[in-house]
């Protein structure tokens, strides 16, 4: 049985990211545990809140060192919403620096909108041969953030011993108010959304199948 | 391309069944909770709020566990409110499969806890509910909406929309407004305190209060609301979900 690990470091809706996940018929375990984490099939990086205190929590854990770890030895990961944005090199919030894994190029900032946060069901820009939005290229996926990451740029992953090769980037957008930002991010192992999956319904659902494909 | 217009269907739960009343007294029996928010899934319901209405303590348990049970097979936003008092009240709905949680009374006697929750759990779990009236001459407020208690029964002598300023400022993430005066009419919505409201924040407003038929809804978003909610009218069928998105979309709104 394929399993995942959603990695637990007391920041995010776990129950309902390992409901979703169980519901497809995977080996879902709640954990910190480093070696389960490292080792299982796919892990998912939740995240709610604020950037800064993720960044202190999944440290704390140990979970930078899993994701690089796993990522090193192209192992699936999924960051979702903050752990989106913490794949990123920096955050800004409420005029504070925080810096981020780093394993994306490109900060994290306040959303430009007459009404923020952006809450609810939008439409994406999926990125050309997309992995995770095949076939729900059109539907609509659960936001809930204030934060998101308004560009992309290649990042020196060498400091970090990784290595994707060649493997293609690929950006899914969603434009906001006046903000364009990014809605979900592919690259070799590295997965991230913006959205959340989780709360996405039939679309959600399809869409982790499709990451789940790439194990 | 925008986003959807939420439509978000309340259910009033008291040890663990779905009760609506007029004004929030009478209350009614309308079933079995988890069923009925699995029936409103179908429909396409946007988010699900759960509107824990006695809040006692011996109920408490029963919330967590109508909540768990609906997390495990509907996978969209859940909010629950109803007698949040702490932010370990809070962490404990979290935990058991709420997305968002809804804080009223508890805030009113202490602001700072809308601040404690956002700085602990990030303002998007935060649904500020405010019940709101037009000042019955007993003590005035500037704008002439005041705050209420107990649904609707005791006023507080605060000012409505001072009320919502602070509570974005503090970290609400969003405002369910609901108009005591409009509640059980059946009439449609507050169209004036919507956009008093919109006018004064940046958050997101879901109407509440004051449905009774599915062209109630479109008028809601016009004045300013970014989703609405209702209750015993979708209970009773008198509208569905569906009706309700087909009217906004004949409207010109975007919906899921």
């Amino acid at each position: 049985m394929t399993s995942v690990v959603v990695f637990d470091y007391g920041f995010g809706n776990v129950r309902s990211m390992v409901r979703a996940l169980a519901n497809l018929d995977l080996d879902v375990t709640l954990t910190s545990d480093y070696r389960q984490a490292l080792e299982a099939d796919g892990l998912v990086v939740p995240g709610v809140g604020a950037f800064a205190a993720c960044m202190e929590g999944l440290k704390q854990m140990s979970g930078d060192r899993v994701i690089a770890d796993r990522l090193r030895a192209g192992r699936p990961v999924l960051g979702v919403c903050v752990g989106e944005q913490i794949m990123f090199e920096r955050g800004l919030e409420r005029g504070h620096e925080a810096a981020g894994l780093g394993l994306i190029g490109g900060t994290v900032d306040l959303l430009d909108a007459d009404v923020v946060p952006h809450m609810g069901w939008d439409t994406v820009d999926a990125a050309e041969d997309s992995v995770l939005m095949r076939g729900v290229e059109r539907e609509r996926f659960y936001f809930v953030h204030s934060y998101a990451a308004m560009d992309v740029r290649p990042a020196d992953l060498s400091r970090l011993q990784i290595d994707f090769g060649d493997a293609p980037e690929r950006v899914t957008w969603c434009d906001y108010g006046r903000s364009r930002f990014v809605a979900a991010y592919e690259r070799g192992p590295l997965f991230a959304t913006q959205f959340h999956p989780e709360k996405s319904a039939e679309a959600g659902a399809q869409l982790l199948r499709n990451w789940v494909s790439t194990f | 391309m925008s986003l959807a217009i939420r439509v978000i269907p309340c259910l009033d739960v008291d040890a663990g069944r779905v009760v609506k009343g007029v004004h929030f007294e009478n209350l009614r029996d309308a079933g079995d909770p988890v069923e009925l928010a699995a029936e409103y899934y179908r429909q396409g319901a946007d988010e699900l709020t759960f509107l824990d209405v006695t809040a006692s303590s011996s109920h408490r348990q029963t919330m967590v566990d109508v909540v768990a049970r609906t997390a495990e097979q509907i996978f969209i936003p859940l909010t629950v409110g109803g007698g949040v008092r702490t932010p370990e009240d809070v962490d404990s709905l979290l935990r058991c499969g709420a997305d968002k949680v809804g804080v009223n009374t508890a805030a009113i006697n202490d602001p700072t806890l809308i601040s404690r929750v956002a700085d602990r759990f990030g303002n998007q779990v935060l649904v500020l509910s405010v019940d709101a009236r037009r000042e019955r001459g007993e003590q005035h407020t500037q704008s002439g909406f005041e705050v209420t208690t107990m649904g609707g029964r005791k006023s507080t002598g605060i000012d409505a929309i001072w009320w919502v300023k602070r509570a974005e400022e503090l970290g609400a993430g969003e405002i369910l407004l609901n108009s005591m005066d409009a509640d059980g009419t059946q009439q449609g919505f507050d169209l004036e305190m919507i956009r008093a409201v919109r006018k004064e924040v940046n958050i997101p407003i879901i109407a509440s209060g004051g449905a009774g038929k599915a062209a109630d809804f479109p008028p809601a978003i016009e004045a300013g609301a970014d989703a609405v909610l209702a209750a015993s009218i979708f209970h009773y069928g008198k509208v569905t979900i569906g009706e309700v998105k087909d009217e906004l979309r004949r409207a010109g709104y975007t919906v899921r």
